[in-house]
């Protein structure tokens, strides 16, 4: 028989060594590539996947420059100090970066529904590579659809007008954005089950935060509980931090966003896990 | 190789779901070099077992172990050794064929020439080479099932997995697949297959094990499950269709109430307790009647026959 027979000796001995934490580590990362890679494959092969995902925040920001802007936009520039759609993109490209995760929660219902994820744990790779290799096949879709963002705001008017910088900061801060929330919506994924709820689940909660957010119209402008609210969560804190990056002006609400990244990946990464190993039981 | 007789052993294995029983506790074997088929119904717990010895599921008692590897101490170490095709098709429909066996290969962590070779390798094996460059999802069924049989042999298991590998193919294809299947035996491996067909686990399994309602009621190869009914069975057909009625009442004491008349194939089934005495006596009954025989033979119960007597309800399928 050729070489790749893998014996019992050898493959106690193999599963022995895997053991060690560096190798585990090391078997982490390139499973890790491997399931990106499969992913991303996805969006190759059916680019209208990655169509659709722009095509919501194309229309919100038509919705909001078009349809709204006319009535509010001269208030909000009034009370901002610059064109509404200069205001209203950074919170649109916070919005995309967030929503993408959509995506994650769907590929990994669909994942488990299939018996894809039967497959990967049958083999003797790393079970939380299956849920890395998917939050970052879906954060290198963001860039395309943040690009596409740009591009579309372009045409609309929108300029960067902080030094090059301070706007490649807040690029970057929208990706990370994107990837620390893709782990909520890949615990979602996990819950759910079937890609239908998934679609449903994935967005049910991100509707009223980034309604009630700084996202399309300043907070100060609400009114009570709901401004204390929009003043405190997160999606404004990040609207309002990738907005003075871009506009060039004091981004002081910087250190509280890193915190909230790092506290949704602290605590959704592990649950996210836990749920997928849990499930086979 | 395993340096045990035994290449499977399931000891007193039980899981429930909730407040459904799916194993009750079971305990079965199977040879190194051969193959084991695990038979009964839908529901019957076959999954369950497969899932629990592929470390997909862990069982609430008892002990599994594949090549000597306890699969719930050691999972890591028994996956390397296993290959499983389970019920549905576990592969990406997107990818392609090559792209799909390719990524099995590195997910066992083998170098990425090896996992290339042995992708080419398995694709020509499967008869595959030309549609290895066609996404999954322009697939058809047959198709499908060789890839999952192929993503299942990447490693050359020791012990492979089928779970009801033929439901849903037409009759072509599952003989296609049979072939295929008893190439793989003959090159080694043990298998443990599940099956609602009798006829299929007649035709490929060495060593039958029937389970019902997460009980083993049964095993044995297929001529001891059938020896278990100590009957044989008379089959008559007569010359003349008009004459199939008189027979029939001729033979109905001799098969002590359980003599059949089929009324389509005009076959007449008479299980008898000694198959040679059996035949000689309805030969002379028909005789003394003066109906002329067409056809007479003795044959052995069927698996069907079995399941029958086993279970009290026919097998699902045929």
């Amino acid at each position: 028989m050729s070489e790749n027979v893998i014996s019992l000796q050898t493959a106690i001995e193999a599963a022995a060594k895997e053991q060690t934490f560096s190798e585990r580590l090391k078997w982490f990362f390139l499973d890790t590539i491997e399931i990106t890679k499969r992913n991303l494959l996805h969006y190759v092969r059916m680019p209208q996947l990655i169509f659709f995902s722009f095509i919501q925040p194309v229309i919100f920001v038509l919705l909001f420059t078009q349809v709204f802007g006319g009535a509010m936009g001269s208030a909000i520039s009034a009370l901002y100090g610059t064109d509404y759609v200069n205001y209203l993109l950074p919170g649109i490209f916070v919005q995309t970066a967030l929503v993408s995760g959509v995506a994650t929660t769907v590929g990994l219902a669909a994942d488990l529904q299939k018996g894809m994820v039967d497959r990967f744990r049958s083999l003797p790779m790393s079970r939380a590579a299956v849920l890395t290799g998917r939050t970052l096949a879906d954060s290198v879709r963001s860039v395309f659809t943040i690009t596409i963002m740009v591009l579309v705001g372009s045409l609309l008017g929108f300029r960067f007008s902080g030094t090059f910088a301070e706007s490649a900061l807040a690029m970057v801060l929208c990706l990370l954005w994107g990837y620390s929330f893709s782990w909520v919506f890949a615990w979602i994924g996990v819950v759910v089950k079937d890609p239908e709820t998934a679609q449903t689940a994935g967005f049910i909660w991100v509707f009223p935060l980034q309604f009630a957010s700084s996202i399309f119209v300043p907070s100060q402008t609400m009114t009570g509980f709901l401004q204390w609210f929009a003043e405190n969560q997160p999606l404004t804190l990040m609207a309002n931090t990738v907005r003075a990056l871009i506009l060039g002006r004091p981004a002081d609400q910087l250190v509280p966003v890193i915190l909230w990244m790092v506290g949704i990946v602290a605590v959704f990464a592990p649950l996210a896990v836990w749920q997928y190993t849990r499930r086979t039981k | 190789m395993g340096n045990t007789p035994y290449a499977v052993v399931v000891d007193g294995v039980k899981k429930s779901f909730g407040s459904v029983t799916a194993l009750a506790g079971v305990s079965l074997k199977a040879e190194t070099g051969k193959v084991l088929g695990l038979l009964g119904p839908n529901g019957a717990g076959k999954t369950t077992i497969v899932r629990i010895l592929t470390t997909l599921l862990q069982p609430d008692a008892g002990t599994a172990t594949v090549a000597g590897i306890d699969v719930v101490k050691n999972p890591g170490a028994a996956r390397r050794i296993f290959g499983l095709a389970g019920q549905y098709p576990a592969v990406d429909e997107m990818l392609t064929g090559r792209e799909n066996l390719n990524m099995v290969g590195r997910l066992y962590h083998m170098p990425r020439q090896l996992a290339k070779q042995r992708a080419d390798e398995l694709l020509e094996r499967f008869a595959l080479t030309d549609a290895a460059n066609r996404p999954i999802r322009t697939y058809s069924g047959g198709m499908r099932r060789r890839l999952d049989l192929a993503a299942a042999l990447v490693v050359r298991p020791q012990v492979l997995f089928l779970d009801e590998p033929t439901t849903g193919l037409d009759p072509r294809t599952r003989m296609e697949l049979w072939d295929v299947i008893r190439e793989l035996v003959a090159d080694g491996a043990t298998l443990l297959l599940t099956t609602q067909y009798l006829e299929e686990a007649d035709a490929l399994a060495d060593h039958i094990a029937i389970i019902d309602r997460g009980l083993l009621i049964a095993e044995g190869t297929a001529d001891q499950l059938k020896g278990r009914l100590q009957k044989d069975v008379v089959q008559v057909r007569v010359t003349h269709p008009d004459h199939a009625q008189s027979a029939y009442e001729a033979l109905k004491v001799l098969g002590n109430g359980s003599t059949q008349l089929d009324a389509t194939s005009g076959w007449i089934s008479v299980p008898v307790p000694h198959g040679p005495q059996g035949l000689v006596e309805a030969v002379r009954l028909l005789d003394e009647r003066k109906v002329a025989i067409a056809d007479i033979s003795l044959r052995r119960p069927s698996l069907d026959d079995v399941f029958l007597t086993l279970t009290g309800k026919p097998t699902a399928g045929e």
